[in-house]
């Protein structure tokens, strides 16, 4: 027989990681780098490390728009400087720490508190007409607000508070103009001759998966298809140069800037 | 009778100890993995050849260790006799039973809140000798445990950890000593490399890696600036019995990104260390990369190689830098021998006949970012290169990627990141890896197989010939060693940040990697 000793009083399992969560009381609670002189040293550091993707004056790009009174994820300072330097697991903002210091963070941070004051960009649009839009141009079929809508394109439900103005209109008139950072559009062939255009969702070295246009979630080794074409810089959304006249652009876009996330 | 069972026991112990002399002719039994290269020369070769590329198909999982810690999992696992041991995040240990994969004993490590790392509280593995399992913390101890229960030794401090001092490492046991590097490079600490005495935890030695006033190498840092040297040494060595030289590898100097503060080559920064083992001195040093504001840590594992050298035998050391060059060096003198780049790189024009290279003039990160190869992750890290004597032939994992180098204040604060900048990744072009098989003495290149992403996993080739690697998309994978052909690979469900071994359990071959946050244990059906 073999011995089977009880083991089982080891405390193998204990999750010490539990006492070891982010040491947040020992960060201020109020921005201890705030002067004139740390938003004008602020500013110069955000254009250089955060511009980027917020825009080199913070009204969004492909980061979220900054310049508002209230910020999502960031209702305090001390949320505000944790947000910039641990960035937002999962998203494109990466972790701060990375490229500044805990004193260029927090000067930083008052830079973009200091933002929330200047007045946010005009939108001239009616939102409730964009919403109308939105439902009979095709836009839902394609993307989902809240719990409604089609999933080839991303969710919006939150876009207003992802992306700025600027962005947004321009990837109305030219999707591919801003793709998000892990879009990729591929065309697959099989070995029996199938071609599929899809959206990449994952790849490695030997597989990938990808949601065709119709919404299947496909799966493939590549060594089982014959040919698989990326094609960055395209993408399924048509085009709505054109299609929308100027003022109707404009009620799409105040629609979208609404779309906040809030449920 | 009385002594029979005497000398049972005596054999039964005798053959328990894990002595020197056994870790010396590691290759000589390769049914264990004694020390964090598999020996000495740190070759990461299996000289097992029960798993081939004619079989490694039918290699299956045989089972699995889940650690329940929020870091990954980094070990390199040690083998001796039937028991694995396996270190967890923090800075934990476990023997396992290699047949069941079941716990023997653990031994937990409370570490402080406010433990100060770069890049994750991880640990990368045990070293043993004679009865005991040496084990680094990342709050700056190293503590000796009995290698049967699990009970502590001894335990010292080795530095603060308040300072942005930890450890990482595997330690290294060598002869009476047991040998451990510190990290810290981006905290701006003053760098070493420590021995102590394995029986007592006495110190034995300290080689500082940054020199003080007096001492040559001071006039390679301007002003004050050796005092926030950094020069870390977070990656275990290699050692020469014959010449009784430990090889180690020393990292970035502080501030990173921002070099102004510290004009000179800043020595010992960027090095290879040869230190006698005995007393810590220096007996030569050669650096790869002087006055470096890429962050090109040279915290790589140096392979040692006696070969031939343009016609006559030299004993020899291969290097593949994260700078992405590959240096052959003569390591009875630290005389530079052959050097050229083994993944893209973009920061130097070339190496001249001594080994130094010739930066791209006024080359330097900006405040706007300046765009470079390799990315600051380098063409290779860490994670561990394998010679395998079967095919002659250096492997090592590489990355080519490229990334934006930033410019920034440094004002050091005790405890506080000290970086003097950043880095990001190149927007929209993440780069990918290859393993490649180097010609050792010349590092041509015989073969390569790409991977999606530059990865973060090292590499065992084995007599069956094969090459073992990992990949962030959880891949464990074989390769035929001469060839570069996959033979087989294994979802394991998380990145593969860590090295794999090979050994025997009731005489059959395995093979073992941690990944994600786990063990897995393969052996043929
Ligand atoms: C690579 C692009 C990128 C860079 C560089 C970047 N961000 Fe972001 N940031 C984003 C994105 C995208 C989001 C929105 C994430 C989400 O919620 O989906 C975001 C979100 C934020 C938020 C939260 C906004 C809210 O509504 O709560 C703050 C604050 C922020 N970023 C500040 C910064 C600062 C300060 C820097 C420079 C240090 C910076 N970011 C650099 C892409 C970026
Ligand atoms: C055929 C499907 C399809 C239709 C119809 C469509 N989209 Fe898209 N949309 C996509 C896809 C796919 C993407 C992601 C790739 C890209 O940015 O082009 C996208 C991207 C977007 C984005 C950017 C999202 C981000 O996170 O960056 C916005 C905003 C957007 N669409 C709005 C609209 C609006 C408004 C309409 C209607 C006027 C519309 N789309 C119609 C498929 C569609």
């Amino acid at each position: 027989m073999p011995a089977s000793p009880t083991l089982s009083f080891l405390p193998l399992l204990l999750p010490l990681w539990l006492f070891q969560a982010e040491p947040t009381s020992e960060i201020p609670k109020q921005n201890p780098h705030a002067s004139a002189a740390d938003v004008e040293r602020g500013a110069r550091l955000f254009r250089t490390n955060c511009g980027v993707c917020h825009g080199p004056a913070g009204n969004g790009g492909r980061g979220a728009n900054l310049a508002q009174p209230s910020l999502r994820r960031a209702s305090n300072d001390q949320a505000l400087f944790l947000v910039i330097r641990q960035g937002i697991p999962g998203t494109e903002m990466p972790p701060g720490w990375w490229v500044l210091d805990d004193h260029e963070m927090w000067q930083v941070a008052a830079y973009v508190r200091s933002l929330g004051r200047v007045p946010p960009e005009n939108v001239h649009g009616d939102a409730q007409a964009g919403e109308r839009l939105f439902r009979t141009t095709g836009c839902i079929g394609c993307h989902q607000v809240a719990l409604e809508g089609g999933n080839l394109g991303p969710s919006l439900t939150d876009i207003g508070s992802r992306r700025g103005v600027s962005y947004l209109r321009a990837v109305l008139l030219d999707p591919a103009s801003s793709l998000p950072e892990d879009f990729l559009q591929v065309q697959a062939v099989t070995s029996d001759g199938k071609r599929i255009t899809g959206i990449r969702l994952n790849e490695d070295t030997w597989s990938i998966q990808l949601r065709d246009l119709s919404g299947h979630l496909l799966s493939f080794w590549k060594d089982d298809l014959a040919s698989l074409e990326k094609q960055p810089g395209r993408s399924p959304m048509p085009s709505y140069r054109g299609r929308l006249s100027d003022q109707e652009l404009d009620h799409v876009v105040a629609y979208l800037v609404s779309l906040r996330g809030d449920r | 009778m009385k002594i029979l069972i005497g000398m049972a026991l005596a054999i039964f112990v005798a053959r328990a100890q894990v002595t020197f002399e056994r870790i010396r002719h590691a290759e000589s039994e390769p049914g264990n993995w004694l020390t964090y290269s598999g020996d000495y020369s740190a070759h990461r070769y299996s000289a097992l050849d029960q798993i081939t590329s004619q079989n490694v198909k039918h290699l299956r999982p045989l089972w699995v260790h889940q650690i329940d810690a929020l870091d990954k999992a980094e070990t390199t696992p040690l083998v001796v006799d039937g028991i694995m041991y396996v270190t967890e995040s923090p800075s934990n240990v476990v023997a396992l039973d290699t047949r069941t994969g079941r716990p023997m004993w653990s031994f937990l490590r409370a570490v402080p809140k406010d433990v100060r790392l770069c890049c994750g509280q991880v640990n990368r593995g045990v070293a043993l000798l004679g009865d005991l399992v040496f084990v680094g913390t990342v709050d700056a101890h190293l503590i000796a445990l009995d290698r049967r229960t699990g009970s502590v030794r001894w335990d010292v401090t080795v530095a603060n950890y308040k300072t942005g001092h930890a450890i990482t490492a595997a330690p290294l046991a060598v002869k009476d000593k047991v040998v451990i590097g510190i990290a810290g490079g981006e905290f701006g600490i003053r760098g070493f490399v420590d021995a102590y005495d394995a029986n007592t935890g006495k110190q034995a030695w300290r080689f500082w890696t940054v020199p003080v006033k007096g001492e040559p190498g001071i006039e390679t840092w301007a002003g004050d600036s050796w005092k926030t040297g950094s020069a870390a040494t977070w990656i275990t060595g290699s050692y020469d019995p014959d010449l009784n030289v430990i090889y180690w590898g020393t990292g970035n100097p502080g501030p990173d990104w921002n070099g102004d503060v510290r004009a000179g080559d800043n020595l010992y920064s960027d090095c290879l260390l040869a230190l006698d083992a005995d007393t810590g001195k220096l007996k030569w040093h050669f650096q790869f990369t002087p006055h470096d504001v890429f962050d090109l840590d040279s915290t790589e594992v140096p392979v040692l190689f006696d070969g031939m050298f343009r016609g006559s035998a030299r004993k020899l050391i291969l290097f593949a830098n994260r700078n992405a060059f590959y240096y052959v060096l003569d390591r009875e003198n630290g005389k530079f021998l052959h050097g050229r780049p083994y993944a893209k790189q973009t920061w130097a024009r070339q190496l001249d006949d001594r080994g130094r290279p010739v930066p791209v003039p006024g080359i330097e990160p900006t405040e706007e970012g300046l765009k470079i190869y390799p990315h600051p992750a380098g063409g290779t890290n860490w994670y561990s290169p394998s010679y395998s004597p079967k095919n002659n032939l250096f492997y090592v994992a590489a990355r080519e990627s490229g990334g934006l180098y930033f410019k920034g204040e440094a004002d050091y604060k005790p405890g506080a990141e000290f970086n003097g900048g950043g880095m990001r990744n190149l927007p929209g072009d993440p780069g990918f890896g290859a393993i490649r098989a180097l010609e050792p003495t010349t590092g041509e290149l015989r073969w390569q197989y790409e991977l999606f992403s530059p990865p973060w996993a090292g590499v065992l080739s084995t007599a069956g010939g094969l090459v073992f690697g990992g990949c962030d998309e959880g891949y464990f994978f074989a390769l035929d060693s001469s060839t570069g052909k996959p033979l087989w690979r294994f979802q394991t469900g998380g990145k593969i940040v860590s090295n794999p071994i090979s050994y025997l359990s009731e005489s059959k071959q395995h093979v073992a990697i941690a990944a994600g946050h786990a063990i897995y244990v393969f052996a043929l059906d």
